[in-house]
């Protein structure tokens, strides 16, 4: 039996009628058609699926879509446009921040959360102990490293 | 993942007669343990019932000597109280080195107790803090609460509401963490009390555990040296692909040692 959710995406107040089974990433991607949040793994490991829920930055394959009732959820198309990006996907891009770029919204969600955390005491060390959640398969993370810290420089 | 009927509680009281009247239906907390399991079609409930909404199971006092951590606050929420560095800096860090901070900014204390991971952090302070695990029907002593992996002292249904450790005079947590999972292979929390030494130990047997013989060397002398020729017996130590039962011993030691050093 599905049920209603009504919950605030990128701003917008949407809601569908879904499986209690269905998860909030396969919302985000199916009901709401946006693509830019991914699945990389079934163990909750990769953190290619992260969003933020209420500003916290959460794997969206470990919570259900009936749990963002009533939450803000903010995903990678809710914080810039072509043209008018955020200073971390910017620095993603100037610091050659990704390779395949699947890993790479979850990447710059947690980021975002890493800098939000971290104002005061951001370090290269900080930044590489708090990208534990997030998973890439090609850059090697050092330009990840680099390109966060460069983000956190302009936000 | 299979499909279930979903319940969003709004007091303990609602939450307990949903999940009393059906032996099939779970509590869902931070979903971090429960949904992995059910999307491996591990678990099939047919019924979950969630804590997230019900606001006064989460949140953190200080009241004199103790510490009062609420069931469904978060791991990462703990790892910032401003309370909890002040009272118990050792509880804080643990907290902030469980998993990653996706996994922190959901994850429970009290999905973490119930869940009684052999290889979960938060047994080793509730152990080696002397913390009471406070439920919808009583109060139950840390020291009696872990039963054996996977399995805890809670009954059917019951509902852990509030975890209550007493502020100790100091006390430090070591952690060797498997590179990969991030979980503990061995975790040791020291910590000095008014009732004496205790040290808490998670990763290395099916349920965290104390060890009196560290206990009574630190209580007549706080000092690394007084764990030299203490040996850990590996018989019914964990054995797995990541480590042999006398690793794990092996790292008991050694671990202790770090945590004493930390604050002898
Ligand atoms: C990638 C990853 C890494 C992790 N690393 C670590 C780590 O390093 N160290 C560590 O300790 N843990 C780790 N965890 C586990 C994490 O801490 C979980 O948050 C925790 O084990 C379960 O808590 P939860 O709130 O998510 O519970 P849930 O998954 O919601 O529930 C777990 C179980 O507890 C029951 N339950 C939940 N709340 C209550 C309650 N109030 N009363 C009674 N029963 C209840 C549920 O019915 C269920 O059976 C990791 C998890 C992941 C996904
Ligand atoms: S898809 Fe969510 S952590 Fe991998
Ligand atoms: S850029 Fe390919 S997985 Fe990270």
């Amino acid at each position: 039996m599905t049920v209603k959710v009504t919950t605030t995406v990128n701003g917008n107040q949407v809601s569908g009628d879904v499986e209690p089974n269905t998860l909030l990433v396969h919302f985000i991607r199916e009901n709401l058609e946006l693509t830019g949040t991914h699945v990389g793994c079934d163990t909750s490991q990769c953190g290619a699926c992260t969003v933020h829920v209420d500003g916290r930055p959460v794997k969206s394959c470990t919570m259900l879509a009936v749990q963002a009732e009533g939450h803000e959820v903010t995903t990678i198309e809710g914080i810039g446009e072509e043209g008018n990006l955020h200073p971390m996907q910017a620095a993603f891009q100037e610091e050659h921040g990704l390779q395949c770029g699947f890993c790479t919204p979850g990447m710059i969600m947690a980021s975002i959360g890493i800098v939000d955390r971290n104002k005061d005491n951001l370090s290269e060390e900080v930044v590489r102990h708090e990208l534990e959640g997030n998973i890439c398969r090609c850059t090697g993370y050092h330009n990840i490293v680099k390109s966060v810290l460069a983000g956190a420089r302009d936000m | 993942m299979y499909n279930f009927t979903y319940h969003r509680a709004g007091s303990v009281d609602e939450a307990a007669s949903l999940i009393s009247d059906n032996e099939d239906a779970k509590l869902l907390a931070g979903g971090m343990t429960l949904l992995p399991t059910m999307k491996q079609r591990l678990a099939m409930p047919s019924d979950l019932v969630d804590l997230n909404e019900i606001g006064d199971l989460s949140g953190i006092s200080v009241d004199g000597g103790t510490v009062t951590i609420g069931a469904t606050t978060r791991h990462a929420d703990v790892a910032a109280s401003a309370d909890v560095q002040a009272a118990i800096p050792a509880l804080a860090a643990l907290a902030n080195q469980i998993g990653d901070p996706q996994v922190r900014n959901r994850g429970t204390i009290g999905g973490s107790l119930a869940n009684a991971d052999p290889a979960a952090d938060y047994p080793a302070a509730v152990v080696g803090l002397g913390a009471t695990v406070v439920t919808n029907k009583r109060e139950i002593a840390g020291d009696d609460f872990f039963v054996d992996m996977f399995e805890t002292a809670l009954d059917e249904g019951e509902i852990i509401t509030a975890v209550r450790f007493p502020v100790p005079q100091k006390a430090s947590y070591f952690k060797f963490p498997n590179p990969a999972s991030r979980y503990p292979i061995v975790g040791v929390m020291v910590a000095v009390t008014d009732a004496g030494v205790r040290v808490g130990i998670t990763g290395a047997a099916p349920s965290a555990f104390r060890n009196a013989e560290m206990e009574a060397a630190l209580g007549s002398n706080f000092s690394v040296d007084a764990l030299d020729g203490i040996s850990v017996d590996a018989d019914g130590l964990n054995e797995d692909m990541h480590a042999s039962a006398a690793y794990r011993a092996s790292l008991v030691s050694t671990g202790a040692k770090r945590a004493v050093a930390a604050i002898a």
